[in-house]
């Protein structure tokens, strides 16, 4: 190898610009369509506005456009730390950035126009679904062709995670999406009724756990060491956590059907393995949080620092709610209400979004060729309007749930029901307008980010960046626990 | 180093070794529940007193779908005390075998709909779909003007039902021969609210000899 290679960081710029526009983007659309839960005149009568069509481009827009967008970003950032190497196939790397990109901005104009499966997390049509598999084998091949011309033997923690958000993703993409075409717009499924819900949930929660869990879990075991400067608290751990984690969540799927026509028997192997799940997900979380040790002065000074810190708290409180919403009793009063949008945000917003936003500004600079972010201040308040607007929606989501699942149970003493069921909505819109407000903070902060990524790019739009040398000679190859990741 | 730690080694230290004991423990749980309910669906379909969609009401499915109520309603009364109160009979497998997608729902911001058949007039689910709040003043449902001019394509009809004919639901020659004349002038609103006054229909099931 040349003395003269360097890390290919052009693809993760693109991907990092594209983060911060579909951030802003998908939560704005997250704020319209609370709004219109609080002001349904909001709908304006119009087919493409209509609450019904927009909450999926909601939901794709801040999973697969934003954190879809960072995750592939920093998974090409971290295999080329981790591995010592330029990314392999960079051409291929090119396509995979314009493809993805091209999926998002198809589904997300798409998906309004009334073009959907109506799985949830599964919306977009068969075609875009026939580009999302191009895209994500691409995007393997990628990866794990940077791996193999790795100059560092272990291959690090981050990257098992990246690798395992890749391999589940496809295959369960693939599952979940055969359908039987009528025409270019509309599909049927081949399942029907019951075997269809236990395929989409099967789908849909494993969307959460290895998309919106293992992938950010990846860019954690990366950048919270990094943060912190010091190395990840007990890499052996890590090992368990991650075949645990991996093994369990694929279970779990059917916590999402209790009580429904799916088998009992399934449904309790659900529950078990949601409660099992408990133990790698604290793991991660106590991994993480651990790595901090000894640096918590200087998390207090780093915003970036104390994103990842709450992230993880989030992730912790996350997963302890969901194990005790799998849990029959619990699920009874909690399905069907705002308590599984709170659990939702405050896996989403808690954990997803603050490890991404605390990910992409330790990683922004460097990818930027800036000695630091920008604006300080603007991380802070950035920091302190995610996390206010957080509070707001989880709080008034969970008190809206629960108001609501014991409204539609409440019997008087002669056993008949005491409410109709339009008090319950009643008794929960004023919530909404709290979350809609919690939700305007949240989009507050992400323009700030998006405002300061700007300013820290001047070098880039100018085209003063200076590629960075991958560090050759190879460090010592028995390394082990692996290295922490080489200082950029 | 713990002695377990030199099994680890080999993989950590192979990335195609790594990506296949993946995949291998990905795929465990999936199969172990899907896999039953496949075998168990063919009996289902074999001995349930449900019908397949006629044309109009697959229309009216679709729109259903592509309008996004299951985000707000869902089709599945569980098998507990407060739900069989409000809503009717918990709902069972044998009901859904020609939703191809399920509607069964996560959310519900409205209330379910799974047995809603009947239970009002044509008349009012037209009134309440083009403007919910004449009917119901708290309601934030959205409203639907658009369905009511909006033509039912009945080319494109018939092709559906040919779709999930060859899926397997059972449909006649001469059903499929009809449909065009029974779609017919007919909207959107109209298949929709046709859809929408079959949900349930405990009677057509219970008059299946089956
Ligand atoms: C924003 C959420 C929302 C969406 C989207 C929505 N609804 Fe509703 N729906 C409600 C609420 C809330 C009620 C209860 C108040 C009322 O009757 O308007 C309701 C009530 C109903 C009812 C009366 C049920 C009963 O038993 O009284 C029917 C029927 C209905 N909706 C059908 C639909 C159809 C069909 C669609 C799609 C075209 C749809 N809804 C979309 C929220 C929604
Ligand atoms: C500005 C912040 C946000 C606001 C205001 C917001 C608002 C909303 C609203 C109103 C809904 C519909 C709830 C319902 O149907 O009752 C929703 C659903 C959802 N949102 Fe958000 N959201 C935000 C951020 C996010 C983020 C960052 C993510 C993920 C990374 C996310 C993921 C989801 C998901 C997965 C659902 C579907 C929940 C379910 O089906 O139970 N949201 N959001
Ligand atoms: C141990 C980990 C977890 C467990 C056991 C768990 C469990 C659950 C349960 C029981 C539900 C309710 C299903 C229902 O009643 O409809 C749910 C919903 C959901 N959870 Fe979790 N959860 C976990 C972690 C997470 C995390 C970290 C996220 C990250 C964002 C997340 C995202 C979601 C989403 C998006 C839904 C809503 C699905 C829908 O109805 O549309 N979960 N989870």
């Amino acid at each position: 190898m040349p003395q003269t290679e360097t890390y290919n960081d052009q693809v993760v710029r693109l991907f990092l610009l594209a983060a911060a526009i579909w951030g802003v983007l998908g939560m704005a659309i997250g704020v319209f369509v609370a709004a219109q839960l609080a002001w349904p005149a909001l709908n304006f009568d119009t087919p493409w506005l209509t609450f019904g069509r927009l909450r999926p481009d909601h939901t794709f827009g801040v999973i697969f456009a934003f954190g879809g967008s960072a995750l592939m970003g920093t998974c090409y950032y971290v295999a080329q730390r981790t591995g010592h190497t330029r990314l392999a196939l960079p051409r291929l790397a090119n396509f995979t950035f314009w493809g993805w990109q091209l999926i998002c901005v198809l589904a997300m104009v798409t998906m309004p126009l009334g073009l959907t499966q109506s799985k949830e997390y599964a919306e977009p049509e068969w075609l875009i679904d026939l580009l999302v598999a191009v895209v994500w084998v691409s995007f393997g091949v990628v990866f794990f062709a940077t791996l193999a011309r790795r100059r560092i033997k272990h291959i690090y923690v981050a990257n098992w995670y990246y690798g395992a958000f890749i391999i589940a993703v496809g295959l369960l993409h693939i599952v979940n999406n055969i359908v039987m075409p009528v025409s270019l717009t509309k599909s049927y499924p081949v399942y029907s009724g019951t075997v269809d819900a236990m395929v989409q949930w099967w789908y849909g929660h494993n969307a959460v756990a290895f998309f919106l869990t293992a992938g950010f879990l990846g860019m954690m075991y990366y950048f919270v060491p990094r943060q912190a400067q010091q190395p990840l608290w007990s890499y052996r751990f890590s090992i368990v956590n991650f075949w645990a984690l991996i093994s369990v969540y694929m279970w779990a799927g059917s916590h999402h059907l209790m009580y429904t026509a799916l088998p009992d028997w399934v449904q309790s192997v659900g529950m078990a393995f949601s409660i099992l799940l408990l133990m790698p997900s604290w793991g991660s979380a106590a991994n993480g949080l651990l790595t901090f040790n000894g640096a918590w002065k200087r998390v207090a000074s780093d915003p970036a620092a104390k994103f990842m810190v709450i992230a993880l708290v989030f992730y912790a409180a996350a997963t302890t709610e969901g194990s005790l919403m799998a849990v029959k009793t619990v699920n009874s009063l909690s399905h069907y209400t705002d308590w599984t949008v709170a659990h939702v945000h405050s896996g989403a917003i808690g954990w997803v979004a603050m490890i991404t936003i605390g990910s992409l500004y330790a990683m922004a600079p460097r990818a930027l060729g800036r000695p630091a972010m920008h604006s300080r201040r603007g991380m802070e308040w950035h920091f302190w309007l995610h996390v206010t607007g957080l509070v707001m929606y989880v709080a008034s989501m969970w008190t809206a749930g629960v108001t609501a699942g014991l409204m539609w149970r409440a019997t008087d003493s002669s056993g008949t029901l005491i409410h109709p069921f339009i008090d319950s909505l009643i008794a929960v819109r004023p919530f909404y307008l709290i979350r809609f407000l919690g939700g305007l903070l949240i989009v507050a902060g992400m323009v700030v980010m998006a405002w300061n990524l700007w300013h820290t790019a001047a070098d880039a739009r100018a085209r003063l960046i200076k590629p960075i040398p991958v560090p050759i000679p190879e460090p010592e190859p028995r390394q082990m626990p692996a290295p922490v990741p080489a200082r950029a | 180093m713990a002695k377990g730690y030199k099994y680890f080694e080999a993989i950590e230290k192979h990335a195609g070794k790594l990506a296949i004991f993946t995949a291998i423990m990905v795929s465990i749980g999936g199969l172990a529940e899907i896999t039953p309910l496949f075998v168990e669906a063919h009996s289902i379909t074999a001995s349930a007193g449900v019908k397949p969609y006629d044309p109009l009401r697959l229309a009216g499915k679709d729109i259903y779908v592509r309008e996004g109520c299951y985000l707000c309603h869902t089709q599945m009364i569980r098998s507990l005390r407060a739900e069989t109160q409000r809503y009717g009979a918990y709902s069972v497998s044998s009901e859904s075998v020609y939703d191809r997608p399920h509607q069964w729902g996560s959310k519900r911001t409205g209330p379910d709909l799974a047995r809603l058949g009947g239970k009002y007039s044509d008349e009012w689910q037209r009134l309440h779909l083009l403007d919910p709040r004449a009917v119901v003043p708290q309601s934030n449902m959205p409203a639907y003007p658009w369905l009511a001019d909006e033509p039912i394509d009945s080319k494109d009809s018939v092709a559906r039902v040919r779709a999930v004919q060859l899926l397997g639901d059972p449909y006649s020659a001469e059903k499929i021969a009809a449909a065009p004349a029974a779609l017919e002038g007919m909207t959107a609103m109209d298949a929709l609210v046709a859809y929408l006054q079959g949900l349930g229909l405990p009677a057509e099931v219970a008059e299946d000899p089956t």
